[in-house]
């Protein structure tokens, strides 16, 4: 393996008060599973479609009506927890969750408490170049998304729209091995990354597709040791669960209100309940979501519609051999094989559809170094400007390498590269034509650069004899001799037969 | 006309193929009997305009040489089958005026089958009773009565209106099910057969749910004949039904020889209990002999975790149904309370939930909270669930040591009457003794009439089978049925 190395970020340390504490944080993220139908019936789990189009039988919790396990979904769950070094369990086994609500037609929601389909894994939360944060996963269980329930589109009633219902989750439960509200930003950023390699998982927060409940504690310097020495959670403060949360930035904000919150309450002598908690965005704090009479009892017990769930080795090993080459892996190799900084492997590798273009650019340039270059310079910020994405990007990675091998064969200077990108980046074309319809190619016949260096150095004796005594001036009669050559002498040249001629 | 609906499926089968009689005719007769029988409250939908349209087609299907063993056959299916735009209530308030746009597999495959349906059948609420009381549409009666007493009887429960239909020859079969005893007491109860197949051996979908794990549909008709071809319709793998089995099914009727020369059939001790009547008992020893005669070696066997079987039962039934019944919520179909200024969701849920269950179903549901509940889950519902993997493993060690078949009393008492025990429920509760291990052992069990008690009113055996036996339980079964000899019929009142 192509294993960077790493070294592991300092925990956020909040100033109490009285003395300083440490930031402890679970997540339990909410991923829906790339999958065209829903988990037990089958109806389309297409977003944006009118309201209770997207709905079964089985959805609508009418009599009679049975679950049935869509095995892509369960592959899905599958090639995650493979994607996140996960023991994938051969005999798993769904309960029900009972409670009631609108939007849960069935007054219970399929989910797998006792048996998870996948167990302990991991992720490596990169932080910074050479800093990252290890982050063990518990485990991953399958279930049903509930539907939505509108509660103001009228003043006297509330609407319930089914489409999510029964949609497939995934819920990726980590250890509390965050130590921040940055790395837990880093976790969900990571997490989404690699489910969107792997193509289990869409990642889209705006449309809750990725979605989190944040589980925050705080406890003196010295007692997470003690925690990760033992496993013991009582070396760690009580936690409150952050809710439903769908926004990197809500998500840092809700920690570091909540963090401070229990802080002030231990701080004044206070405990901290054990509670579920949403964040309000406007108000930048998070409440108390339910009292404790009004606490949930699931009631959770074995779905007696659906037999355990028995998935084969072989499977699964197949499963394994077709992932992809995933976010890490791919880090490294770029950094090992094409000489990059680790940085810039970083943004590359960010989300794949980059990565490939820019593999297909460094091949087709034979230079992976001015390709990522180009890549992220360039091409990123050009896209950027116009909020473009890469997937409409009008440059292609063929004409992409073939700007950059002009740049290599000394055809054109690294400002005319500039040009004919732009040019290629509005007008499109063969950059290689471009440069020969337009003459933009560089001068790199001598005679006709050191015609323009004699002449100029010519006309201006005072500047020969200033750049003389001081060479720094020198550049001055490099960039009259670009202008003179409209851009295209070749830089190198240039520099070299000024100071020659000026005897410098 | 009326000897028409008395005919059994086998016969009705073979002079439809021979032209004898038309399905119009037999459908005809079977409206007028249920005209007749209001008194018994069976029927508590009619769908005359379906079955005629049914019997139609069923009568073309037989002339163009396309007729399958149900075609033309009258049947009444019991109210907890979901049909097709036609009322599905499973005899509670709270799915008033619900009629489903989908059809149960198991009525699917017998309409497929050409089967023709004559209404829905009464049943206690949520199949949750033994005495057809609990029923939203007021209790079937069983046709027979004791001498000369005109005192109304039970059909038993929950299939009592298909127990009393088929008995009082209204239909020529109905469907059933069961999750305690279900079909097997009310069979008893009306001197026919019933079998409740393997669990998993008929689809559960689009059959409204009581407690998943024990639910299964099943035959009801006059003789075992008549259930084996029944049965061979109904059941089959459902791939919408991830518990039913895929397995292939035999050819029931082709096993019916009679022949149970060196079968062994086991007799449980523990299932004499105290305070079961004499002619129980009596029926019961009569029925080893009658096996015995038959040429099968009787052996007593022990299925000792019996006695745990019920409490088991009563809680792990509930729990599902606790489960099972919170769709019905006012929210999509069926009933929803009349609301006040203010009222919110909660109270939405509990006027809709308090106005339509009924006072057993209520129990059950709070039984089921109850067990279910974080501090009670490890001490009813996980006990309950190791107590039933013991039942489980007494029936699999006694088929190891080489039992066919078990034979057992199907009920603790002939029919009662309405409203003795409909005040006691743990009275009540009783009559599932024989049943329910059956149920939490998923294993096929049949009752047979076997005789009648000193009033004249008939009492039925059981026989339990070894899994997706059904073919052989239903031999065994057979021959029982042949060598008790019961033709006894109710005297019509109605």
């Amino acid at each position: 393996m192509l294993d960077l190395t790493y070294e592991t970020p300092k925990p956020k340390v909040i100033a109490g008060a009285k003395h300083d504490w440490e930031l402890v944080i679970g997540m339990e993220v909410h991923a829906q599973v790339a999958s065209q139908a829903k988990l037990f019936s089958g109806a389309s789990t297409k977003f944006g479609a009118e309201p209770n189009s997207n709905v079964s039988f089985i959805d609508a919790a009418m009599p009679g009506m049975l679950p049935v396990i869509n095995e892509y979904c369960i592959e899905q769950a599958v090639r995650t927890g493979l994607g996140l070094k996960a023991k994938i369990n051969l005999t798993s086994a769904f309960d029900r969750k009972n409670y009631f609500y609108p939007d849960l037609p069935q007054g219970y929601q399929i989910s797998q408490l006792y048996h998870p389909l996948v167990g302990e894994g991991e992720i490596l939360v990169d932080m910074e170049p050479g800093i990252a944060r290890l982050v063990r996963i518990e485990r991953i269980h399958v279930e049903q998304d509930a539907g939505k329930s509108i509660h103001d589109m009228d003043p006297n009633m509330s609407f319930v729209d089914l489409n999510r219902t029964g949609v497939a989750l995934m819920e990726i439960v980590s250890r509390p091995d965050i130590r921040g509200p940055e790395e837990a930003a880093a976790y969900i950023a990571k997490l989404r990354q690699i489910l969107r390699y792997l193509g289990t998982c869409d990642g889209n927060m705006q449309n809750g597709n990725l979605r989190a409940d944040v589980n925050v504690s705080v406890c003196l310097p010295g007692q997470y040791e003690k925690y990760q020495a033992t496993q013991d959670f009582s070396h760690l403060g009580t936690r409150c669960e952050i809710k439903n949360m769908n926004s990197m930035r809500f998500i840092q904000q809700a920690i570091d209100y909540e963090a401070r919150r229990q802080i002030a309450i231990l701080e004044a002598g206070g405990k901290v309940d054990q509670e579920t908690r949403l964040y309000d965005p406007d108000k930048g704090e998070t409440r108390s979501m339910r009292s404790k009479e009004e606490a949930h009892d699931y009631r959770y017990f074995p779905c007696p519609d659906l037999l355990p769930l028995e998935i084969e080795q072989g499977w699964v090993d197949d499963i394994k051999a077709s992932l992809p080459e995933l976010p890490d892996q791919k880090k490294a190799r770029f950094v090992t094989e094409f000489g990059l900084s680790e940085y810039d492997a970083g943004v590359l590798t960010a989300e794949v559809i980059n990565a490939d273009y820019f593999e297909k650019v460094a091949a087709g340039a034979g230079d992976g170094k001015l390709a990522a270059n180009w890549v992220i310079n360039e091409l990123f910020g050009r896209l950027k400007k116009d909020d473009r994405d890469i997937t409409d990007s009008p440059v292609d990675p063929d004409q992409l390498a073939g700007i950059i091998r002009l740049i290599k064969s000394d055809a054109i200077s690294g400002k005319i590269a500039k040009d004919l990108f732009e040019i290629v980046y509005t007008e499109g074309g063969d950059p290689e034509k471009i440069v020969e319809d337009r003459g933009m190619k560089q001068v790199t016949d001598t005679d006709a650069i050191e015609a323009a260096v004699d002449e100029i150095i010519a006309a201006n004796p005072a500047q020969v004899e200033k750049a003389k005594a001081n060479p720094k001036l020198a550049g001055w009669f490099v960039g009259q001799v670009m202008k003179a050559t409209g851009g295209k002498a070749n830089p190198k040249a240039v520099n070299d037969l000024v100071a020659s001629k000026l005897g410098l | 006309m009326s000897d028409l609906t008395k005919m059994k499926i086998a016969e009705a089968r073979d002079a439809l193929r021979a032209g004898d009689v038309t399905s119009v005719a037999l459908t005809e007769a079977c409206l007028s009997a249920i005209e007749g029988a209001g008194a018994l409250n069976a029927f508590v939908h009619h769908t005359p305009e379906i079955a005629l349209d049914q019997a139609r087609a069923a009568d073309a299907r037989i002339k163009a040489g396309d007729a399958p063993a149900m075609c033309g056959i009258p049947l009444g299916i019991k109210d907890l089958f979901c049909t097709k735009g036609v009322p599905s209530q499973a005899a509670s308030n709270i799915l008033k005026g619900f009629k489903p746009e989908y059809e149960s597999t198991v009525s699917q495959q017998l309409f497929d089958a050409g089967a023709v349906m004559l209404g829905k059948l009464n049943m206690d609420e949520f199949a949750m009773g033994s005495s057809n009381e609990t029923s939203c549409y007021g209790n079937a009666v069983n046709p027979w009565r004791a001498g000369n007493d005109d005192t109304a009887l039970t059909p038993g429960g929950s299939s009592g209106g298909s127990a009393a239909a088929v008995a009082a020859d209204l239909c020529l079969g109905a469907t059933g099910t069961d999750t305690g005893g279900s079909i097997r007491q009310p069979a008893a109860f009306v001197g026919i057969t019933g079998i409740k197949p393997t669990y998993g051996r008929c689809s559960r979908w689009g059959i409204v749910a009581f407690a998943s794990s024990l639910d299964q549909a099943g035959p009801m008709t006059k003789d075992v004949r008549d259930a084996a071809i029944m049965l061979q319709a109904m059941c089959g793998h459902d791939p919408k039904d991830s518990t039913s089995a895929d397995l292939a099914v035999p050819d029931f009727e082709g096993m019916l020889t009679g022949d149970i020369r060196g079968k062994t059939i086991g007799i449980p001790r523990e299932y004499h209990m105290d305070g079961m009547p004499d002619e129980i008992e009596a029926l019961w020893g009569s029925g080893r002999q009658m096996l015995q005669d038959a040429g099968a070696r009787i052996v007593d066997i022990s299925l000792p975790h019996t006695k745990y079987a019920l409490p088991a039962y009563y809680v792990i039934a509930p729990a599902e149904a606790s489960s099972n019944l919170a769709r019905y919520d006012g929210v999509r179909y069926g009933h929803r309370a009349k609301l006040a200024q203010g009222d919110g969701i909660t109270e939405m849920y509990e006027k809709t939930r308090a106005e339509g269950f009924g006072a057993e179903v209520k129990r059950r549901v709070m039984v089921g909270t109850y067990v279910l509940s974080a501090g009670f889950y490890d001490a009813y519902y996980n006990r309950a669930r190791k107590v039933r993997t013991l039942i489980k493993k007494d029936f699999e060690d006694v088929f190891a040591q080489g039992v066919d078949a078990i034979l057992t009393p199907a009920t603790p008492s002939a029919a009662f009457p309405l409203g003795q025990e409909v005040s006691d429920p743990v009275q009540m509760y009783l009559n599932d003794v024989f049943t329910v291990t059956v149920n939490l052992a998923g294993l096929p069990g049949i009752a047979v009439p076997a005789g009648v008690d000193g009033h004249g009113l008939p009492l039925g055996l059981q026989l339990i089978g070894r899994p997706w036996e059904e073919g052989d339980l239903l031999n065994t079964a057979y021959a029982l049925e042949q060598a008790a000899g019961f033709v006894a019929k109710p005297a019509k009142w109605w």
